[in-house]
């Protein structure tokens, strides 16, 4: 009975599906899809090599003086319109600051606070425990100064799109005016005004400004030249680091851990080896009680 | 249960003996899991699995106890508190990693332990109990993950939770008033999140109750083996201790190697970049993908794209999304028939010629299944879902019960022994050569 029922619920949800892929195939030949503008000339990032790339990422340490200069170029640059909420002034030190240098850095920013006599709301100076003020006060805010976008978070951006940091590389040294090709293949077309042209955002278009503009806008003070090819790749580490501050220690764990599971293994087959050896032979089988009586 | 040359507990130390009058606990570790455990002595690793899989539920709970902890279902902040567990918790990026890595790897092990299944016929006679009841753990673990997959509360953990809900809309009459009531809402949000939490903590024990009862179920007839001949003798066994916890611990070790080559240097590699934007309900992803280990039944899903009308007219019998949401449960729930649709009385595949060609095209129909379930909803994709879709159904109703009739299976050893020895003392000339039916 199971076996008549369900041949035949196996019969109908195969001609179902076979069905819909009659039916699939016929719209595919009758209306192929078109291609849209973003599907041809979306263009995936550019290559980027970084101390934390890879499975040896940072495991020896991070660059630090590349993330200072990141740092410095999200300070300088992106924190006017981007916030970084997951990250804690305190958390600085860990890319080679010192405690003085930390508090000197909050400082500079002024942070959400209350009056102590009156209780209002206020801003008052940073100190090393709070974490990186928000640029906008809400996301109206946000949207009204930014053509109705709002700048994403950056904190977990570099995990949060696919390519990571060669994505958000390509992405702000990416900017460009629209290809001829592309006007030909697609006449309508067109960058809206307050937009920018971006063959690496997924649409094309989108509202942010090319942030970093000419060489030199920021002021390195290791004496590293900063051209816009190397602010990118400076914030591009910076913003790697503000996604996993963990992961120098986690890849170093993790050498740890399988060394450590590989001994432990061979160690294991061996045990094992040993126990089964006289399995391939008759077994000297212990005699159990009850065989004996039989 | 057992076999009468099962080793008798004998408890030697004074303490032992006090124990075992009182509480015999170390007896029925020794019986369940010790030397007093008789076990076929021609497993090969795929019996690995199984123990694998209970190491897996332990790791999740271990690990999920103590994300628990520091982790807060509020639809406001689980976001932030799986952030401040990866950023501000003490070893919280390997507790987080080690969990979400460790359903991967749950995943991985019951897949092949299921396969396993699947090949040496081990669901079966006499063993039709341990099956079902591997199904239904399956089941809660699907439930778990998926409930697990909500709490960060990111982009893919919202649009994940309105997908599956919504299927339930599916269903004629009850089915809006169901996501509704399911949801607690008409999207997730924090009530749904606050449930799904609370069952996400539960499940996990409920599962560790059913595989107690799956062992249970095991031990009375013992483990199956790869020739799928029964156990005769007392030369056709091995005590489970020190033989198979030696090879168990082996197994271990293999399995944790890889398991942590992902938890250390590519945590984020099965996952969607998605989930590290904070939820959002009013900003749609531009593809809602599931977790890997759900792309193929997300994949039978999609396939179903086109309503069952009355012939020639434009009435609905049932429309499209239904038949898609039925197929896709019915693609798991027909495993718990499997003992009835395939007869053959022989278990293993090893000696089923027309058997292993088919089982080896649905391990590729699988794996077809799965990579169109992980892409777009777009052509060529669909299409090709569609076919292995058919073939999938095909394959367990239709191929396997006939399969099962006409196949004339090569002839099998007359027992475990003879299996691995090349002979048999006991042997009984002409025994076995054709399969008893
Ligand atoms: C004038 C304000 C402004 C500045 C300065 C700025 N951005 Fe943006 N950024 C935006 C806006 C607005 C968006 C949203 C664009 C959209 O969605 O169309 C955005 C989006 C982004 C994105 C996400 C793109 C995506 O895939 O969604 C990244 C990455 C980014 N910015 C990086 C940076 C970096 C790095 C800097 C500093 C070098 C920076 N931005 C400086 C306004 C700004
Ligand atoms: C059957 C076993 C289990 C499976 C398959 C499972 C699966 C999952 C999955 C897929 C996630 C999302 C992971 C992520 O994106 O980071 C998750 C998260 C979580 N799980 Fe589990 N889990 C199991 C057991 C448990 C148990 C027993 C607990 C606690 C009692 C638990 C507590 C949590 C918590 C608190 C989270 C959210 C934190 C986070 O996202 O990292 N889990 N689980």
């Amino acid at each position: 009975m199971v076996r008549i029922i369900g041949f035949f619920v196996g019969l109908f949800f195969a001609v179902m599906a076979l069905w819909a892929f009659g039916t699939g195939l016929y719209n595919q030949i009758t209306s192929p899809p078109e291609k849209t503008a973003a599907s041809v000339f979306h263009r995936q990032p550019r290559e980027l090599r970084l101390s934390s790339d890879g499975w040896l990422g940072d495991w020896r340490g991070q660059d630090n003086e590349q993330l200072q200069r990141g740092f410095q170029v999200y300070k300088e640059v992106c924190s006017a319109c981007h916030s970084l909420n997951h990250v804690a002034f305190r958390d600085l030190t860990e890319i080679g600051y010192s405690q003085a240098e930390v508090k000197a850095i909050a400082a500079g920013f002024m942070v959400p606070g209350v009056d102590p006599t009156t209780g209002e709301a206020n801003l008052r100076p940073g100190t090393p425990t709070d974490y990186f003020p928000k640029p906008f006060a809400n996301d109206i805010a946000a949207r009204a100064a930014n053509h109705n976008a709002i700048p994403p978070d950056l904190s977990l951006i570099t995990k949060a799109r696919d390519g990571g940091a060669a994505y958000v590389y390509s992405l702000i040294t990416g900017f460009q005016p629209i290809p001829p090709e592309l006007k030909k293949q697609f006449p309508d077309f067109d960058t809206p005004p307050g937009l920018y042209f971006n063959p690496y955002f997924a649409n094309l278009n989108l509202a942010m400004p090319p942030p970093l503009r000419s060489n030199g806008q920021v002021e390195y003070k290791d004496g590293t030249n900063p051209t816009v090819d190397q602010m990118a790749k400076d914030v591009a580490a910076f913003l790697v680091w503000t996604a996993e501050p963990s992961l120098g220690k986690r890849h170093q764990t993790g050498f740890v851990v399988l060394g450590f599971l590989l001994f432990a293994t061979v160690l294991a087959y061996l045990a094992k080896k040993q126990v089964w050896a006289e399995n391939k032979q008759e077994f000297a089988v212990e005699e159990s009680p009850r065989r004996k009586a039989a | 249960m057992s076999f009468p040359w099962a080793r008798h507990y004998e408890p030697k130390a004074p303490f032992m003996r006090w124990m075992d009058e009182k509480l015999p606990l170390p007896r029925l570790i020794f019986n369940a899991v010790g030397a007093g455990y008789p076990v076929p002595r021609n497993l090969n690793y795929w019996w690995n699995f199984g123990v694998l899989a209970g190491f897996c539920l332990g790791l999740q709970i271990v690990t999920g106890v103590i994300l628990a902890m520091h982790y807060a279902p509020n639809a406001t902040v689980a976001f932030d508190s799986t952030e401040h567990i990866m950023r501000d918790v003490n070893w919280g990026w390997l507790l987080r990693y080690a969990h979400s890595n460790g359903a991967s790897a749950f995943f991985v092990v019951l897949y092949i332990h299921i396969f396993r299944g699947f090949f040496y016929g081990s669901y079966k006679p006499p063993r039709e109990m341990v099956w079902l009841l591997g199904v239904t753990i399956f089941l809660l673990a699907m439930a778990t993950a998926f409930m697990g997959y909500v709490l960060p509360w990111g982009q893919m953990s919202f649009w994940g939770a309105k997908v599956i809900t919504g299927l339930f809309s599916a269903i004629p009459f009850v089915g809006e008033p169901l996501q509704i009531w399911l949801l607690g809402g008409y999207a997730p949000d924090n009530a749904a999140l606050n449930r799904f939490f609370s069952l996400h903590f539960l499940l996990p024990f409920v599962i560790a109750g059913f595989v107690i009862l799956h062992i249970w179920a095991l031990h009375i007839p013992g483990s199956s083996n790869p020739t799928g001949v029964e156990v005769k003798d007392e030369s056709d066994t091995v005590p489970f201790h020190p033989y198979y916890t030696a090879k168990d611990g082996f197994g271990l070790g293999v399995f944790l190697i890889v398991y942590c080559l992902f938890v250390f240097f590519l945590p984020n590699y099965l996952g969607h970049a998605d989930n590290y934007i904070p939820a959002n309900p009013i900003a749609t992803p531009a593809e809602i993908v599931p977790e890997w280990y759900f792309w193929p039944y997300y994949a039978i899903l999609r396939s179903f794209t086109v309503a069952l009308h009355v012939p020639f007219t434009n009435v609905t019998i049932i429309d499209a999304k239904l038949l898609g949401v039925t197929a896709m449960f019915s693609s798991i729930l027909l495993w718990f028939f499997l003992p009835w649709l395939d007869r053959s009385p022989v278990r293993s595949g090893h000696y089923r010629p027309v058997f292993r060609k088919y089982f080896w095209l649905l391990v590729i129909d699988l794996l077809v299944l799965g990579y169109c379930g992980g892409k777009p909803a777009e052509e060529p994709f669909v299409m090709i879902a569609q076919i292995a879709s058919a073939y999938y159904f095909l394959h367990f109703l239709v191929i396997l019960p006939l399969v099962s009739a006409f196949e004339r299976p090569e002839p099998l050893p007359f027992s475990i022994t003879e299996a691995v020895l090349g002979s048999d003392k006991k042997a009984v000339l002409g025994e076995n050569t054709s399969p008893a039916t």
